[in-house]
């Protein structure tokens, strides 16, 4: 059996960094992302009591703490002896800022070891999810299709943190990805060409003032639609909730409709892999996708 | 026993602001040798020189200390200073206080007292220095021109014009450069090919000119007055002789090809000339894409020729000829702006370059001067241009400026409302620099009389929303995001160095900065000349400059040819290495590391001819003095004249005997 380690049956294994939202409002998108990952012969572990990356205040507030936090994280995963993996944007932007922040600065790496016990040597690769998948190249998800996802225009949003700090994070271009609409067009779905694919959600303004947020929200909405779009692919937990959440927000405040699902791309995936819809949390999703999956054929 | 004297510059306040010139001078009286010190103001002035002339005279001194500035510059200046009072001009030695001492020092007591050490260690090498001669070498009058654009043209015609032959070597198949896909010029908006076409005829029926087009330069060796390069004449596949330009052949090729003349907007045929002034007026045939080269069949143009001038069979001609001087003009490329994901160069057809729009207005070009969108080739109402594209971006470009694109914006703009009388120019900015003859007052016309729309600050995105391009940016000065509804986006792409410029550069022995634009020899006092002696730059090959910028240096570089030709032969550095030939074992150790072959065995004969012994050999013309050889040598058979060991040593005790004192 010599030919055993070819790439189809080789078994990647990572790091599965989940973060917060993985474990609450997208779910659906942490059930989706195993779902698939086992499909495609990649093996997560998630990272024993991970903690919070700091997404949310902790770098804006104190930029030790927020390097120290997603630190620990790395650092853990480096005892595992594997590359992390982090689905949410939010935590991939924090975990990749952190561990180049640290490997670029040797008096960080010291301080972090002296002050917060965390001790990390750089060994290791963060990637997003997203990244991981994309460099698996178009022949791993092709031959892994089962129902093509023809008839679904599909407009790809990357959002903001995914592709920044362009420095840090090179698997596509940030101002011109392509990484998305190139998988989408591997299940067989139409990536719409649009302008807004890294427009701002205004997922940071959610709390604080979100009228600002229906009004990013409704415009990327109307640009996909104007695009042709009949559907938004995402892969970022924050970008799906407020693209998804916001939409009789603003019914209310524009008189405007959309109906537009909001999927992350796992769940497409694994629609067009032919995985069981109870695992792809499909149902979960705000913006009702039944009834547009069984206009191309799909029943979920 | 020597008789040194030693002279303290001030330098103004360079040097005396921070080293006590009056205590070097009165200190280095001290020295063994010195027969005489001093301090002055300014030694490099006509003043300072005399005081130096009148003291060797006076104290009749033999060996001559200047304590001032790097060598570099001054040297040749105190050098013929002493050799006008009746020394050898190699007496002298320089002591840098200035670069290596007052401007990098902050304490002054710790400055005066190194000043001190680095004059006693001039003073006693210049006790040990020895007389040295320069010997003549033959000097080929004959100058290479490389880069037949505008700058090469100029110097070129500048150079025979002086009585002096010329070749003119162009990498096209056409000089005329990027010049010639220009539309007008700025400030004045003279017609570009009005002004240009002339000086190719003339260049090209020039008598002392040789204009090889569709030629390169492979290799160059030799050293200034006498470069031995060689050519490569790519095949033409046309016989210039016999060609009469009329035309027949591309109008019958049936291959088409974008054509690089135009940026892609318009085609070529595979058998071409880049654009109707050619010059010369002879086809080339694109042989990667000709369909009889690539799979034999066809042969249209030979087939159709009147005069039977299409030969598939002409062949490379490696030429070698000697030149006694080199002038690099070779120029700039446009910076592709796909670098930019956000502003849609190649995703949106009417998001073009600058050069591409200068293509649409131009009478020759695709469209044959009607300025109209690539798209649907409808008329443009509202045009964008987005200044800095590549410059002054170090995330996506350079960190230069380019200079020209303030200028040639402020002229489309212009020009855009002469061609479409109902147009918008919005031309956004982070300054204008507008700094030439006329180009303030250029700009404002552009604004006042013609409506420009200038907004200071930077586009964010560039998208498609039906068949208009939506420009989203911010006012700076207002303070407020815009968004334009554009019909066209014109960017103003950087000027970079050609992409074989380095390459050019190793072949010339010039060096080349982190842009890869070519250095000069001097930023201020030797800004035409390369620091290797016989080459020299003109144009935009050492870094972004207009027409006019170009044309001036083309023509210094010319009468620096001029001023070197004018010599009837050089002179040649004494400061060379030289092979103690009795010790020298003839390992031919040095002949190895030597980075100029300025090294080769030679072989001595006893009386009767018969062989004695091999040695190294140096050759003069050769030899740039660099010293590798020496450090190289296990038997310490080679000095280097000027540097020999013992002058080193003694400079080395000095120093340490300060050092105890």
């Amino acid at each position: 059996m010599e030919q055993a380690s070819t790439s189809e049956t080789l078994i990647m294994k990572y790091a599965y960094y989940p973060g917060c939202s993985l474990h609450s409002t997208a779910r659906e998108y942490d059930h989706s992302t195993r779902e698939v990952c086992e499909a495609l012969g990649i093996e997560l572990k998630e990272i024993p009591d991970w903690n919070c990356c700091g997404a949310s205040s902790a770098h804006s507030l104190d930029h030790d703490l927020g390097v120290a936090l997603p630190l620990r994280n790395l650092a853990i995963a480096e005892r595992m002896g594997m590359d992390v993996i982090a689905p949410c944007a939010a935590c991939f932007s924090r975990l990749k800022s952190a561990d180049a922040a640290v490997k670029d600065d040797a008096d960080l790496l010291a301080k972090m070891k002296d002050q917060a016990g965390i001790e990390y040597n750089g060994s290791i690769q963060v990637q997003s999810l997203l990244s991981a998948i994309y460099a698996m190249g178009d022949d791993a998800i092709k031959s892994r299709v089962k129902k093509p996802l023809q008839g679904l225009k599909v407009a790809c949003y990357y959002g903001c943190l995914l592709l920044r700090p362009a420095g840090v994070s090179p698997f596509d271009d940030p101002e011109n990805p392509v990484s998305l609409d190139r998988i989408m067009a591997d299940l067989g779905a139409e990536p719409v060409e649009w302008p807004y694919k890294n427009e701002c959600c205004g997922a940071s303004l959610s709390l604080s003032k979100p009228e600002i947020v229906v009004k990013l929200t409704r415009d990327i909405l109307s640009m996909a639609k104007k695009a042709g779009a009949n559907c938004l692919v995402t892969a970022c937990p924050l970008c799906q909730g407020n693209l998804d959440m916001r939409q009789p927000d603003i019914a209310s405040k524009y008189g405007e409709k959309y109906d537009m699902p909001i999927f992350y791309f796992t769940q497409l995936m694994g629609l067009a892999f032919g995985l069981r819809n109870e695992g792809l949390g499909i149902r979960q999703l705000m913006v009702d996708p039944v009834p547009l999956l069984a206009e191309i054929g799909i029943h979920a | 026993m020597a008789r040194v004297g030693v002279f303290v510059c001030w330098c103004g306040s360079n040097i005396a602001k921070m080293v006590d010139v009056e205590k070097v001078a009165e200190v280095a009286k001290t020295f063994p040798n010195v027969a005489y010190s001093t301090n002055y103001k300014y030694m490099c002035s006509e003043p300072g020189q005399n005081l130096v002339k009148d003291a060797i005279a006076e104290h009749k001194l033999d060996r001559i200390v200047i304590a001032s500035c790097s060598p570099r510059l001054h040297e040749p200046t105190f050098r013929r200073c002493i050799s006008e009072a009746g020394l050898n001009p190699f007496f002298l030695e320089m002591a840098n206080i200035r670069e290596h001492c007052s401007w990098v020092h902050e304490d002054r007591d710790e400055a005066t007292a190194k000043a001190i050490d680095l004059t006693a260690m001039a003073v006693a090498k210049a006790a040990r220095n020895e007389p040295l001669f320069t010997q003549e070498i033959p000097l080929t009058k004959k100058a290479l021109v490389i880069g037949g654009g505008i700058a090469g043209i100029q110097a070129a015609l500048d150079i025979a014009d002086s009585g002096y032959q010329v070749w003119l070597v162009e990498k096209t198949p056409s000089i005329g450069g990027r010049m010639a896909q220009y539309d007008k010029t700025f400030p004045t908006l003279d017609c570009a090919a009005c002004i240009l076409t002339p000086k190719m005829v003339d260049a090209a029926s020039h008598p002392n000119i040789k204009i090889l087009t569709y030629s390169e330069v492979e290799n160059v060796s030799g050293f200034i007055g006498n470069f031995d390069v060689t050519i490569r004449k790519k095949a033409r596949s046309v016989d210039m002789d016999k060609c009469t330009g009329c035309g027949v052949c591309y109008s019958k090729c049936p291959v088409k090809l974008p054509s690089e003349f135009d940026c892609g907007l318009g085609q070529r045929r595979a058998i071409y000339v880049p654009f109707p002034q050619a010059v010369p007026n002879v086809p080339v045939i694109d042989r990667d894409n000709c369909r009889w080269f690539k799979d034999g069949k066809c042969g249209a143009c030979a087939k159709i020729c009147p005069s039977q001038a299409v030969d598939y069979s002409l062949e490379d001609e490696v030429i070698t000829e000697r030149f006694g001087a080199i002038v690099a003009a070779t120029g700039f490329q446009p910076w592709d702006p796909s670098a930019y994901g956000n502003l849609g160069y190649g995703k949106y057809p009417d998001v073009i370059t600058s050069l591409q729009f200068e293509r649409l207005f131009n009478a020759s070009g695709p469209t044959e001067g009607k300025l109209v969108r690539p798209s649907d080739h409808q008329p443009p109402k509202n045009v964008v241009f987005i200044s800095c594209i590549g410059s002054r971006d170090e995330e996506h470009g350079y960190p230069y400026c380019s200079k020209v694109c303030c200028m040639y914006n402020a002229k489309h703009a212009l020009l855009l409302k002469e061609k479409v009388h109902d147009a918008q120019a919005y031309v956004f900015y982070m300054d204008i620099r507008a700094n030439g003859k006329g180009y303030e007052e250029f700009t404002r016309r552009a604004i006042e009389k013609y409506g420009a729309h200038y907004l200071r600050g930077r586009v964010s995105r560039v998208f498609q929303v039906g068949d208009k391009l939506i420009v989203r940016g911010v006012d700076t000065l207002a303070g407020k995001p815009v968004e334009i509804e554009a019909d066209m986006v014109v960017l103003a792409s950087a000027m970079e160095a050609q992409p074989d410029a380095k390459n050019l550069a190793r072949k010339l022995g010039i060096s080349t900065d982190e842009y890869n634009w070519f250095s000069e020899a001097h930023p201020k006092l030797k800004p035409v000349e390369c620091l290797t002696g016989g080459i020299y730059l003109a144009g935009a090959c050492q870094y972004p400059k207009d027409i006019p910028d170009s044309v001036a240096q083309a023509s210094g570089a010319a009468a620096k040819v001029v001023v070197l030709f004018s010599k009837p032969s050089l002179e040649s550095e004494p400061t060379v290495a030289e092979v103690n030939e009795t010790t020298c074992v003839g390992c031919q150790l040095c002949k190895e590391i030597c980075p100029y072959t300025a090294i080769e065995p030679k072989t001595i004969f006893d009386r009767s001819g018969n062989p004695v012994k091999t040695v190294a050999s140096v050759n003069e013309g050769l030899c740039h003095g660099c010293g590798t050889c020496v450090a190289g040598c296990r038997s310490s058979s080679i000095q280097l004249k000027g540097f020999k060991d013992d002058q080193l040593l003694a400079e080395l005790d000095a120093l340490a005997f300060a050092e105890i004192d």
